[in-house]
């Protein structure tokens, strides 16, 4: 059995004029102890994939249909209380910014010792002596005496190590992780990732990775769902997803990372704007962008299918089969 | 640490000594005392005796000079209405208006916290709303206003409480209190309350938003996605963060409720520094209105130096003893 399973997820925002769908009928499967990159533009749903995974979409925002399964158990309409006790102790959050994440007044070791207390049931001491170990673990120097420094007194890299040991401490068996390195020096934001996938390996747990950065998944993940406009275009293993993207938009996507050697050539881009969530045109949301785009794109919407290693949702494959 | 205090110190002292001038210069230009102090039929010999025993005839400067170096010691001269030591007048008066401000204060603390963390956590409930409009009422209705309700309701039509004085206070020798005798604690509710009233809705308005504010932040989302119980949550992590700041606001008004007292202390006849101030300005008794501005600005400056070295007990980002570790 899976992980995690999203069925068909649809994240409904209400506005005045009418509701808004940022995620519209996403289906994913996550097994025990995988690293799941999930890519796409900024708009695409990523992020609201990942609140609705730890059922922290911010109201009045909602998810309107489908399930969200851990371990086969339905979790999304779970009553608050319930929730809390899987938030941290089954599921665990990283979030982008490591210089805000952390509360200002309280030292670090609080922070831990409280996590821990709450869903592992230590003591004081127990909890502190962990706490120290959970320091050492993730590369902070002294931790006897980081333990009682507060925030302030961490730089960003040794701040986001903070927040993973956080993140883990409850030991979780899924952690998503919503681009966790953005804020970071490109220097550090390496020594983070390689912290990040070691921790998760070595305790088996399985990792959403929510970014927008190509390097960072290839870096990391297992395989790759990529996302645009609120739908599943394409997922597949990390390798084949790079090497040999089968979607038209993963396509412009690798294909607008800029390559060391090629100084000459102009950044490839993909012309246009993701279209608004408001409005969305009967076919392909990727249509009025596409280069391989038929006239039927424009009306019928594609259905993901296998291929490849996973999935892809686009007429060109649907011709061959 | 040790230098922070130093540096406050001085900065004190400079603030007083400006505010000592100023008062000094009351006594320049709010009259001549002697028509004052002697009978109409007065003869001129008995004014310029009078003047030469007050030392109104000494060059300014030598008078300034006296007045500071006498203030210091907390010695503001005679009153010129009742003869009588300046610091004996306020030490007999002081007490009442320590006691109102105490009471209004804690009053102002114990309900403005709850009632602005409440409307905070239910900003929707129909008692959130309610509460936000009566707080508006209590920050724009005028205090005096209030006052006169209260007597109004309470001493004249329900005759429960009294409308004026401090009631039977014990005096302990060195402090007279009304807290030890039902007449007196009766006596305190109204003041009280009126002088709270204002600072209470304060209170609760600046709690609320603080603590909407620190709500939205990410490290409560954090602790949130954590599964940090709610009460942890709320009473813990964001009520630290939401306190800071009010506390600084607090401190000042803290000041301000002690010079607010003045018409407080008007309203219910209530014998205490303010009250003395206003009979003073009626009488152009300018040492004890010079006294009283010296006296009250001291606490002002006590209250706001003390309220930064709790800031800095408080928010561990302001003790910089040691420098945030480099590299990652």
């Amino acid at each position: 059995m899976s992980l995690l399973e999203l069925d068909n997820i649809v994240v409904e925002f209400p506005t005045r004029r009418g509701p808004l769908e940022a995620v519209k009928g996403l289906s994913l499967d996550l097994d025990e102890g995988e690293i799941l990159g999930l890519v796409g533009e900024s708009g695409a749903g990523k992020s609201i994939t990942g609140a609705a995974i730890t059922g922290l979409i911010e109201p009045p925002g909602l998810i309107r249909s489908g399930e969200v399964r851990l371990r086969g158990e339905r979790i999304d309409n779970l009553p608050p209380e319930k929730m809390r006790r899987i938030r941290g102790k089954e599921i665990g959050a990283i979030f982008q910014d490591p210089l805000t994440s952390l509360n200002p007044v309280y030292t670090v070791g609080d922070q831990l010792i409280d996590t821990m207390r709450v869903h592992l049931g230590l003591d004081q001491k127990a909890a502190r002596k962990r706490a120290v170990e959970w320091l050492a673990e993730v590369g902070i120097p002294a931790p006897e005496t980081r333990l009682d420094q507060h925030p302030h007194q961490f730089s960003g890299g040794m701040r986001q190590r903070v927040v993973i040991a956080l993140a883990l401490c409850a030991e979780p068996k899924l952690i998503i992780a919503d681009e966790p390195t953005t804020a970071l020096d490109v220097s550090v934001q390496a020594q983070i990732l390689a912290l990040l996938k070691r921790l998760c390996r070595e305790n088996g747990t399985a990792v959403v990775l929510v970014t927008h950065d190509m390097g960072v998944i290839a870096e990391t993940a297992d395989r790759v769902a990529v996302m645009y406009a609120g739908r599943l275009v394409e997922i597949g293993d990390v390798r084949q997803v790079i090497e040999d993207p089968l979607h038209p938009y993963t396509r412009g996507l690798m294909a607008s990372i800029p390559q060391i050697g090629n100084r000459d050539r102009r950044l490839t881009q993909i012309e246009g704007a993701m279209p608004g969530l408001r409005n969305p045109a009967p076919g392909c949301a990727f249509a009025p962008r596409c280069p391989r785009a038929m006239d039927h794109c424009h009306s019928i919407r594609p259905v993901p299918q296998s291929a490849g290693t996973g999935q892809v949702a686009c007429h060109i494959y649907g011709e061959t089969q | 640490m040790f230098a922070f205090l130093i540096r406050r110190i001085i900065q004190a002292a400079l603030v007083m000594l400006v505010v000592a001038s100023i008062a000094f210069l009351m006594f320049r230009f709010l009259g001549d005392p002697i028509s004052n102090l002697l009978p109409e039929d007065a003869t001129v010999q008995d004014r310029a005796e009078m003047r030469e025993k007050m030392g109104l005839n000494d060059p300014v400067v030598v008078q300034y000079g006296r007045f500071i170096v006498d203030a210091a010691q907390g010695d503001f001269g005679q009153s010129y209405r009742n003869n009588r030591p300046v610091s004996d007048l306020l030490a007999e008066r002081f007490p009442a208006t320590a006691e109102l401000v105490l009471v209004a204060a804690s009053l102002a603390l114990a309900l403005g916290i709850p009632l602005g963390i409440y409307t905070a956590l239910n900003p929707r409930g129909w008692l959130s709303q309610g509460l936000q409009v009566i707080s508006l009422l209590g920050i724009s209705v005028p205090t005096f206003v209030t006052g006169i309700l209260l007597i109004l309701v309470f001493s004249v039509s329900l005759g429960w409480l009294p409308s004026f004085g401090r009631g039977t206070v014990v005096d302990l020798g060195w402090w007279t209190t009304g807290f030890l005798t039902v007449s007196g604690l009766k006596a305190l509710i109204l003041p009280a309350i009126m002088l709270a009233l204002f600072q209470m809705t304060l209170i609760m308005r600046l709690v609320r938003a603080e603590m909407l504010e620190v709500l939205r932040t990410d490290y409560i989302k954090f602790a949130k996605a954590r599964g940090i119980p709610n009460r942890m949550l709320h009473f813990k992590y964001a009520l630290k963060n939401t306190l800071i700041p009010v506390m600084t606001i607090f401190g000042l008004q803290l000041g301000g409720l002690i010079a607010f007292a003045i018409i407080t202390e008007t309203v219910f006849q209530w014998p205490g520094m303010g009250f003395l101030f206003i009979q003073a300005v009626n009488f152009t008794d300018v040492p004890v209105m010079a006294a009283y501005l010296v006296l009250v600005s001291f606490i002002f400056v006590v209250i706001n130096t003390l309220v930064d070295l709790l800031y800095n007990v408080a928010d561990p980002r302001l003790r910089a003893e040691k420098k945030p570790a480099r590299g990652v």
